[in-house]
C-alpha cells in the first residue's frame, strides 16, 4: 500500500468531513484529495517524474499537506523542511538530494530564492501566493520562465495520474542533524510508513472519529505522522503554527473537542507553567502522547492531575524507524520514568558494545526491528553501515539507535543517554558539531565547543563556549547573531560564556565530552 | 509612563535588546505580527510577559496570554495601557 491511497480511501469514505482545521477553515477530504491531485499534474507536467526529490517548506497550512499528497500521486519522494531553516542548510540539502522540485510559501521566499539559484537539479519551483506561481527552469539556458497559475491550471482534477510507484519506492526523505555537522536525509519508503503508522494508530486506538490538535511542526516527523496517521483513518487534525500561546491553543482544545494531543516536555513544561489551570477542563481530550525526551515524573503527575479523563503515553523513537516504544498508559503509576516496550509489529532489545543481545535487567545499546526501519541514509553508505546492521536473519538489517537504555526486570525500558554527541533540546535534535562550524566561521572565534545544559522548559539548552583571537573582539550578542543567521532556531545557542582556553586531549582536540560531563555535574 | 509612545518606545526596546537577531524590529510596522515575523517564539512570548510584569505595574493572568493583547506592538501597547491605567487610578484615590 502507498501512502498517498491514505487520502484517496479517506476521501471516497468521508468526502465532507473535515480533514483540517488551519485557523478558521475547515478543509473536507474531497477538497484536500482534489488540492492534492491538482498538484500532482502541475508537477507531473512541470517535469517531476517518479522518484524524484521535491523539498516542501512545510509550514503548518494546508498547501503542506496537499503539496505532501500531491507530491506521492506524482510518484515522487517529498522531504518537509522547517521553515526556519537558513540559505546554507537549504542549498545543502537541495544539492544533497538532487531536489527536482521546490514548494514554498511565497514568505520564505528571501530563504528559497537564494538557495535555488546554487542548486542547478531544482528546475521547478512553485510558489504559494496569490495567485500561485509556477516557474520552470530551462534545460537549454538555465533561465527561469515564471507563470502565474490560472483557473485552467487548477480546473477540476480528472482524478489520480498513473504514475507506476509501488509501496517499495521511496515516500521520503527526512533530514535530520548528523554527528558530523552535516544533516542526512532518512530514507523512508511507502512500507516503511504505512508500517509505522499502522502501529502506532493501533496502540494508541485511534478511530476516524479522533480530532488531533497538532502544534508541532510537519517538518518534525511527530508532527508529520499527526497528519499522516488521521488521514489514514478519516480522522480531523487541527493545525496551529506555534505552542506560544498555550492558553490559545487550550481554547482551541476546548472549541474543537480535540480527542488527541501530542506533546514534546517543553510544551508540557509551558502549559504547567499557567497558574490558573483548572483540573478537568478537557473533558473530550481522550488521550496526551509525550515524546522525544521523558517527562520529569513531577509533570506526568501534574498533568493527570489537570486532565484526569485523559489517557498519557509515554513513547519513544527516531527518526531512523519514527517511532520504536510506548508506554502502556496502565504502567505509568508503577514506572513513571519508563519509555516502555516496543509498539505492535516491532521487536527491540539491548545490545553490549559487542553486539550480543543482553538479558532484561540489563544496560546498553538499543536494537530495532521491524518494518519501519529505514532503508538508509541518502547516499551516505557510511553512516548507513553504522546505523544498519546484520539482524537475525540472512535477509535483514536491524537498526542500531545510537541511543543508550537500561532495562528492568520485566523488560521496560529507561532511555540513559546518548551514544554519540547530539544534544536533544525542545524535542529536536542538535548536532554540536553542526554549531561549531558556524561559530569557526566567525572571524575572532580561536576555539569553540558547544554543549547541553540542563534547563526546566528546553530539556536541554545549546551553550556556547568560545575562546576568542583576543579578549573583547566578539560580544555574546554578535555570536548570537551570527549563528541565528545560519542556524535554525532550535540550534541558535540560548548561553555564550568566553573562556580562556578549553580542555583538550595530547593531539590537541578539544574535550568537549568532559565539558558536557561537567556541565551534568558529572565527573570523568 | 502610560503614554502609548513612551511604551511602543519602551517595548521596541526590549524586544530590539532581546530578539533583534531574529529580524529587523526598528523598521517593523506596529500590527505586524511578531510570531509570523518569526520576531518572537514561545520562549520569546515568556521573556515578553516578565519584561511586561517587571516593567509596568501589572500583572498577566493566564487567560490574558493571547496573541490578541501579545502578538503585535500596537496590541501590547493597548494591553498595558488597559492594564495600567485603573491602577493608576487607583493610586490616585489612594493618594
Amino acid at each position: 500500500m502507498r501512502v498517498e491511497s491514505f487520502l484517496s480511501n479517506s476521501a471516497h469514505r468521508y468526502p465532507d468531513k473535515s480533514a483540517l482545521v488551519v485557523g478558521k477553515y475547515r478543509t473536507s477530504y474531497a477538497e484536500l484529495e482534489r488540492l492534492a491531485d491538482r498538484l500532482a499534474a502541475i508537477l507531473m507536467q512541470a517535469g517531476v517524474h517518479r522518484g524524484d526529490r521535491v523539498v516542501i517548506m512545510a509550514d503548518s497550512s494546508v498547501l503542506t499537506v496537499a503539496a505532501i499528497f500531491g507530491t506521492l500521486k506524482a510518484g515522487a519522494v517529498f522531504s518537509p523542511i522547517n521553515p526556519s531553516i537558513k540559505v546554507d542548510k537549504l542549498t545543502y540539502i537541495l544539492n544533497n538530494c538532487r531536489a527536482k522540485a521546490v514548494i514554498t510559501p511565497a514568505n520564505l521566499l528571501s530563504v528559497v530564492a537564494p538557495a535555488v539559484d546554487q542548486a542547478p537539479s531544482v528546475a521547478v519551483n512553485l510558489i504559494d501566493d496569490l495567485p500561485a506561481v509556477l516557474g520552470v527552469r530551462s534545460e537549454r539556458n538555465g533561465q527561469w520562465s515564471m507563470q502565474r497559475l490560472t483557473t485552467q491550471h487548477l480546473a477540476p482534477s480528472t482524478g489520480a495520474v498513473p504514475h507506476g510507484g509501488i509501496d517499495v519506492d521511496l515516500a521520503m526523505l527526512i533530514y535530520t542533524s548528523g554527528s558530523t555537522g552535516f544533516p542526512k536525509g532518512v530514507m523512508m519508503t511507502h512500507q516503511n510508513v504505512v508500517t509505522a503508522s499502522t502501529s502506532i494508530t493501533t496502540y494508541l486506538e485511534n478511530t476516524s472519529n479522533d480530532i488531533i490538535l497538532n502544534a508541532l511542526p510537519l517538518s518534525f516527523d511527530y508532527g508529520l505522522y499527526q497528519v499522516l496517521m488521521a488521514v489514514q483513518l478519516g480522522a480531523t487534525v487541527i493545525l496551529e503554527k506555534s505552542f506560544a500561546y498555550p492558553a490559545a491553543v487550550l481554547q482551541k482544545l476546548r472549541q474543537e473537542r480535540a480527542t488527541g494531543f501530542p506533546l514534546v516536555p517543553t510544551m508540557a513544561a509551558l502549559l504547567l507553567r499557567m497558574k490558573e489551570l483548572e483540573p478537568g477542563s478537557l473533558p473530550h481530550l481522550r488521550y496526551i502522547t509525550n515524546t522525544a525526551a521523558a517527562l520529569p515524573p513531577a509533570h506526568i503527575a501534574r498533568l493527570q492531575q489537570l486532565f484526569p479523563t485523559t489517557t498519557m503515553y509515554s513513547m519513544y523513537g527516531l527518526t531512523e524507524c519514527k517511532r520504536c516504544t510506548y508506554l502502556p498508559p496502565a504502567q505509568l503509576a508503577d514506572r513513571p520514568g519508563s519509555v516502555g516496550i516496543a509498539i505492535p509489529n516491532t521487536e527491540v532489545y539491548l545490545v553490549d558494545d559487542q553486539g550480543q543481545r543482553l538479558p532484561a535487567g540489563a544496560t546498553g545499546e538499543l536494537v530495532i526491528r521491524g518494518g519501519h526501519v529505514m532503508q538508509g541514509y541518502w547516499e551516505d553508505p557510511e553512516a548507513t553501515n553504522r546505523a544498519l546492521r546484520p539482524g537475525p536473519n540472512p535477509w535483514e538489517k536491524v537498526l542500531y539507535s545510537g541511543d543508550l537504555f537500561r532495562s528492568d526486570a520485566e523488560g521496560y525500558l529507561y532511555f540513559i543517554g546518548r551514544k554519540d554527541d547530539i544534544i536533544k533540546t525542545r524535542g529536536e535534535k542538535v548536532s554540536p558539531k553542526e554549531v561549531e562550524n558556524v561559530l569557526y566561521a566567525l572571524p575572532g572565534v580561536r576555539e569553540a565547543a558547544v554543549i547541553g545544559v540542563p534547563d526546566p522548559i528546553l530539556g536541554m539548552a545549546i551553550k556556547a563556549m568560545i575562546v576568542l583571537i583576543e579578549p573583547g573582539v566578539l560580544t555574546e550578542r554578535e555570536i548570537i547573531t551570527h549563528c541565528a543567521r545560519h542556524l535554525e532556531d532550535f540550534m541558535v545557542p540560548k548561553i555564550v560564556s568566553f573562556c580562556w582556553e578549553l580542555p583538550k586531549t595530547d593531539s590537541g582536540k578539544i574535550r568537549r565530552s568532559q565539558l558536557q560531563a561537567e556541565a551534568l555535574g558529572a565527573s570523568l | 509612563m502610560f503614554n502609548p509612545i513612551t511604551i511602543e518606545t519602551q517595548v521596541r526596546a526590549f524586544i530590539a535588546e532581546n530578539f533583534h537577531y531574529r529580524g529587523e524590529v526598528e523598521s517593523l510596522p506596529a500590527t505586524a505580527s511578531l510570531l509570523e515575523s518569526g520576531l518572537v517564539d514561545s520562549m520569546g512570548v515568556l521573556e515578553l510577559v516578565t519584561f511586561l510584569e517587571s516593567t509596568f505595574p501589572l500583572q498577566i493572568a493566564d487567560d490574558e496570554m493571547m496573541p490578541e493583547n501579545l502578538d503585535t506592538i500596537a496590541a501590547i501597547v493597548a494591553f498595558v495601557r488597559r492594564k495600567c491605567i485603573p491602577h493608576r487610578e487607583v493610586l490616585a484615590n489612594a493618594g
